[in-house]
């Protein structure tokens, strides 16, 4: 079970108490009723749907409830950073190289651990 | 290629079994076809059979990452059924149960068929509504979906808890008859076998990294690890890889890929008669042949390209099995996995042309593909070979999410499925 890091709370809790909540970064439309359809089809029904380093938001449901923002590998699952919304997408070159080499099983993933 | 039969069996066991062929070629990719499918799973390789078979184009190359039946075609739980709500679904979906009804002796590969019924246990009022008014829709439409008192479920399904003391009780059923189960291993190795013997090449081990295209926007081909491959038509069958692969070709799909994990007891001798599954509590059970209990769960709560999932998930499933069916409660898990399922916003697939000309995709089956693999397979080769949808996938476009006009089966299951 994976341990997520709230910046709110500022403790590591276990994912049973989070929720994943769409995209980050992502302006939403203002002016819903004049969007064409294919603008309304892009924001509401498509996805990147990114294989690798992505940035979503996330939110501590059962903990203090609010929605803060975190980079995820969706292979490995494995959480880059996480940070307070509204803050600006972190620079990950100082975490470490941008993509790590994708991993296909959870074998590989627990030998990458080892 | 020789075919399998009875006296095939005798003639091999007098000879020690030396006499057995390989059931498909491993050839060397050719510079180029007149249709690249990718992904070689149930879907794929059935829409390169039905392309040979019923609209006599052969020249076709199945191109797959990594092994034949090893995405979710080998991963899931196997339950058929056409059960489906809405009139487009129910077209799809009895069109592929009624494929399955026969598919062994179309192949000529036993794919081990078997219509045991499926059982969707009711456990609330709401529960019971919505399967009523399946059942009513169902009829409607010519499929066989009939409501079943506690008792009448007990009796169709012996270890199954109705007292009203139970964790989970019941207050009813809808069963489907002609549902059931069938191997998922011979469904890929039956569609491989038949269209690798009508000149389909069968490319394992060969991973698209690129889809390349003509100054006209149409489709030129691919990139593989195995050098570049020209085609006049591709079409993308990759489950959960959809987005990945559409992303090659520029187009942005309306997907989101979950795990979803299933597992399998110890072997025990034959107990459960039927599939059952419970909705409210997201369970999905039946026995195989070889005698495990295979248990299905919902998908995982966030997405993720990691064919894993995580434990709590399939805990949370057993914990339900247990209450459901007490006699389980000290029985061995063997193995669970995960695999990565495509889905839609409105849980219904797309089977399509897509904006680019000459590319086609067939994905966001979600967690139920398993069950439409020959009929997904046969009207997705009438979609290339005619570059126009056969009527009964005429509904499952891509432009839909754009008009509205959805197939809302997930309102309909008010679950993933």
């Amino acid at each position: 079970m994976l341990l997520i890091y709230c910046p709110y709370c500022e403790e590591e809790r276990s994912e049973l108490e989070f929720r994943q909540a769409g995209d980050a970064h992502i302006a939403r439309p203002t002016n819903m009723t004049e969007m064409t359809d294919e603008e309304f089809e892009a924001f509401f029904f498509l996805r990147d749907n990114v294989k690798g380093l992505t940035f979503e938001r996330w939110r501590h449901l059962n903990g203090c409830g609010r929605f803060f923002n975190a980079a995820r590998d969706t292979v490995s699952d494995k959480f880059l950073t996480t940070y307070k919304a509204g803050l600006p997408r972190p620079d990950l070159g100082t975490l470490r190289p941008a993509t790590e080499t994708t991993v296909e099983t959870y074998e590989a993933t627990e030998s990458d651990a080892k | 290629m020789r075919k399998y039969s009875v006296f095939a069996v005798a003639r091999e066991a007098m000879r020690g079994h030396r006499g057995w062929e390989a059931q498909w070629t491993s050839p060397e990719p050719r510079k180029e076809y007149d249709v690249i499918i990718i992904g070689a799973g149930g879907h794929g390789l059935g829409t390169a059979y039905y392309l040979a078979k019923e609209h006599g184009i052969t020249n076709i190359a199945v191109l797959e990452k990594g092994w034949l039946g090893g995405g979710n075609t080998g991963r899931n739980t196997t339950i058929i059924r056409s059960n489906y709500l809405y009139d487009e679904s129910a077209g799809i979906y009895d069109h592929a149960l009624k494929l399955w009804d026969g598919l062994s002796q179309d192949l000529n590969y036993n794919v081990m068929y078997s219509a045991r019924g499926v059982m969707m246990l009711s456990h609330n009022v709401h529960d019971q509504q919505v399967f009523k008014r399946h059942i009513h829709a169902n009829r409607l439409n010519g499929i066989d979906n009939e409501w079943l008192t506690p008792e009448q479920a007990q009796e169709f399904c012996p270890p199954l808890d109705i007292s009203r003391t139970a964790r989970y009780p019941i207050n009813g059923a809808a069963l489907q008859r002609r549902g059931g189960t069938a191997r998922h291993d011979a469904v890929a190795w039956g569609y491989a076998r038949a269209a690798a013997d009508r000149g389909v090449h069968i490319i394992q081990n060969c991973e698209v990294t690129g889809i390349r295209r003509n100054p006209d926007g149409s489709v030129a081909g691919v990139d593989t690890n195995r050098g570049q491959i020209n085609a006049k038509k591709v079409g993308v069958v990759a489950a959960g890889h959809t987005s990945v692969l559409m992303e090659m070709a520029g187009v942005r799909m309306p997907l989101v890929s979950y795990p979803l994990q299933a597992l399998v007891s110890e072997p025990i001798k034959p107990i459960f008669p039927c599939v059952v599954m419970s909705n409210t509590v997201h369970a999905y059970i039946s026995q195989s042949d070889k005698g495990e209990l295979v248990i299905g769960a919902g998908t995982d709560q966030y997405s993720s390209y990691s064919q894993t999932g995580g434990l709590q998930i399939i805990t949370h499933t057993l914990d339900a099995i247990c209450e459901l069916f007490p006699i389980f409660r000290r029985m061995k898990m063997m193995r669970s996995w995960g695999g990565i399922v495509d889905v839609t916003p409105d849980r219904s697939p797309i089977l399509a042309k897509t904006p680019v000309s000459g590319l086609y995709v067939n994905c966001g089956w979600g967690t139920g593909g398993f069950k439409a693999t020959p009929g997904s397979a046969n009207v997705f080769a009438h979609t290339i070979a005619n570059d126009a949808p056969h009527k009964i996938n005429a509904p499952f476009t891509l432009e839909r999410f754009r008009s509205g006009r959805l197939i809302d089966e997930a309102a309909a299951a008010a679950v993933a499925h």
